[in-house]
C-alpha cells in the first residue's frame, strides 16, 4: 500500500514546529507503525534528510514510550492499543496519516514527535511510593488482601504512564493517570496507611505542573491503551474528600 | 482574592461546582413546579400560580433561601469559568486533527451550552425578576398592568405575542436539557460516587431529568403559542 504522511517536526523545544509531507510506498499491511515510521526513517537517512524522531522501546505495548497522537487519536484509532501495536492494516491505500506529538503545556515537545513526560514522574515522586523499612521479607500471610481489591489494584497499576490520557483530554487533564497511582495504592493496606497525605501531594503537583481539570467526558477512558476505568478518578475524589474534611486541625 | 481562588485545589474547584449545580438542579424542579400552573393543569391554575408567585417573593426564608440560590449561580459561573480557562491553557498548542476520541453525548461543549444559558438568563432576569425589583417598568409587554402580581400575565403575553421569545425561550431549555444530562452524572462522579451498582441509575436518572426540564419548562409557550 502507498501512504501519505503529514508529520509535526520541531528542531528542538524553543524551535517553531511545522507539519511536513512525506509520501511512502510500498507500505506492508502487516507493518507496524513504527516499523513503517523506521522505513520512512531510512528513506531519509538515504536522502540526508533528518530522521523523525520518535520514542519507542519496548515495541510489545507495555513500556509505554510510544506516544503518536495519530489522525486525532491517541495510539491511532484502535482500541486498547498502543501506538507499537498498530498495524498498517488499520489505514487504507492512498490515505493521509497525520502524526503529532501529545499536546500539553506539562508535555513540551523535545523534538518532533518526542516529548518531554517527566512531569508524570514528578508527580509519582510526591507521593506515588510507600515507605517501608528494608529488611527480610515478611510472612506472605500477616496482611490479608481482599481478592477483590487485589485485582482492582491490579487493574490500576497496569496504567503504563504513556500519557494517552492527557493528550486525548480536552483538558490536558492527567486525573485518570493520577487517580490509577493513587488507587494502587490505596485498595491495599499497605498503601492506606500514606493514603491521605498521598492523594493531597499527587493531586497538588498535577496542579502545579499546569495539567487540567476533569470535565467528566471519559475521553481518557476511551483511548487509554491498558482500559484504566475512571471509576479511579472518583475514588481519587472520595479520596481527596476524606483527607481533606476528615484530616485533624493542623498547629 | 483572585490568586487565592486560582490556588485552590483542581478538585476543591470541581466539588465546589458540583455542589452548586446540584442545588441548582434542585431549583429548576420547584421553579418547574411553580410555572406549571401557569397552564390549565387545575380549574384554579391562575389563581394558584399567582399565589405561589406571591409567597414566592414575599415570604421571609424564600427570601434569604434567594440568596443562596443567587450565591450559587455565581459561585457555579464562577468556578466554571475559572476551570475552563485553566483547561484552555494546560492544552498549550492545539492538535492540527480535532480530538475524535468517543466520549458521552455533546458533553465537549458544556462550557458553550452553560455561556448559552447565562444569555438566556440574562434575557429571563430583564424580563421576570427586574419588573419585581422595579428596575425595569412594564413597557417590556407594551400593555398596561398592575404593578404587582402579574408574572402570569407577562407570561401569557409574552409567549403569546413574542413569537421570538417563545423560540428563544424553547431553545434555550433544550440547549439546558443537553447541558443537564452531562451536569447531572458528572456532579455525581465529581463527587466520588461512582458505583457499579448505582452509576447506570444515575446516568439513566440524569437522562431523564434533562428530558424532563426541557421538555416541562417548553411546553408552556408551547401551549400559548397554540392555544393562546
Amino acid at each position: 500500500m502507498n501512504i501519505k504522511l503529514k508529520i509535526w517536526r520541531q528542531e528542538n523545544p524553543k524551535a517553531k514546529g511545522k507539519f511536513m509531507d512525506y509520501s511512502l510506498e510500498d507500505v506492508s499491511p502487516e507493518m507496524s507503525f513504527l516499523e513503517m515510521l523506521d522505513a520512512l526513517n531510512t528513506k531519509l537517512i538515504i536522502n540526508g534528510d533528518n530522521p523523525v524522531a520518535y520514542e519507542h522501546d519496548c515495541r510489545e505495548g507495555i513500556c509505554g514510550c510510544c506516544s503518536l497522537y495519530i489522525n486525532g487519536h491517541p495510539h491511532g484509532k484502535g482500541e486498547r492499543t498502543t501506538t507499537c501495536e498498530l498495524h498498517m492494516r488499520s489505514f487504507t491505500d492512498g490515505e493521509t496519516i497525520v502524526v503529532e506529538p501529545w499536546r500539553a503545556k506539562a508535555f513540551p515537545v523535545i523534538k518532533d514527535l518526542i516529548v518531554d513526560r517527566n512531569a508524570f514522574d514528578k508527580i509519582m515522586a510526591a507521593g506515588g511510593f510507600i515507605s517501608v523499612n528494608t529488611g527480610s521479607a515478611q510472612d506472605s500471610n500477616a496482611i490479608l488482601v481482599n481478592k477483590e481489591h487485589a485485582d482492582e489494584a491490579f487493574d490500576s497499576a497496569s496504567c503504563i504512564g504513556c500519557g494517552a490520557c492527557v493528550a486525548a483530554c480536552k483538558n490536558a487533564s492527567a486525573m485518570l493517570f493520577v487517580s490509577a497511582k493513587i488507587s494502587q495504592f490505596a485498595l491495599l493496606e499497605q498503601g492506606k496507611i500514606e493514603g491521605m497525605q498521598r492523594v493531597q501531594k499527587m493531586v497538588s503537583k498535577m496542579d502545579e505542573l499546569g495539567f487540567g481539570n476533569c470535565t467528566n467526558t471519559y475521553a481518557c477512558e476511551a483511548e487509554c491503551p491498558k482500559g484504566i476505568k475512571v471509576t479511579n478518578i472518583a475514588r481519587m475524589n472520595r479520596q481527596f474528600i476524606a483527607a481533606k474534611v476528615g484530616s485533624q486541625k493542623q498547629d | 482574592m483572585i490568586n487565592s481562588t486560582l490556588s485552590i485545589p483542581s478538585i476543591t474547584k470541581k466539588i465546589i461546582l458540583a455542589v452548586a449545580g446540584l442545588f441548582l438542579i434542585c431549583f429548576l424542579l420547584v421553579h418547574l413546579g411553580i410555572n406549571l400552573f401557569l397552564l390549565p393543569i387545575h380549574k384554579d391554575h391562575e389563581e394558584i400560580f399567582t399565589e405561589a408567585a406571591h409567597f414566592m417573593g414575599t415570604n421571609l426564608f424564600i427570601k434569604a433561601f434567594e440568596i443562596v440560590l443567587f450565591a450559587a449561580f455565581i459561585v457555579h459561573i464562577i468556578f466554571a469559568i475559572i476551570l475552563q480557562l485553566q483547561n484552555w491553557k494546560a492544552r498549550g498548542h492545539a492538535y492540527k486533527v480535532f480530538t475524535k476520541s468517543k466520549t458521552s453525548f455533546l458533553s465537549k461543549y458544556i462550557i458553550y451550552s452553560g455561556l448559552l444559558i447565562f444569555l438566556f438568563l440574562l434575557l429571563h432576569f430583564y424580563q421576570f425578576y427586574f419588573i419585581k425589583l422595579g428596575w425595569v417598568s412594564y413597557p417590556v409587554t407594551k400593555i398596561p398592568l398592575p404593578q404587582d402580581e402579574h408574572f402570569y400575565s407577562i407570561a401569557k403575553y409574552l409567549f403569546t405575542n413574542d413569537f421570538i421569545y417563545s423560540i428563544l425561550y424553547i431553545v434555550a431549555f433544550i440547549i439546558l436539557g443537553i447541558h443537564l444530562n452531562h451536569a447531572f452524572q458528572s456532579a455525581f462522579q465529581t463527587l466520588g460516587l461512582n458505583h457499579s451498582k448505582y452509576t447506570p441509575f444515575i446516568k439513566a436518572l440524569g437522562t431523564v431529568y434533562a428530558f424532563f426540564i426541557a421538555i416541562g419548562y417548553s411546553i408552556i409557550p408551547i401551549y400559548f403559542m397554540i392555544f393562546g
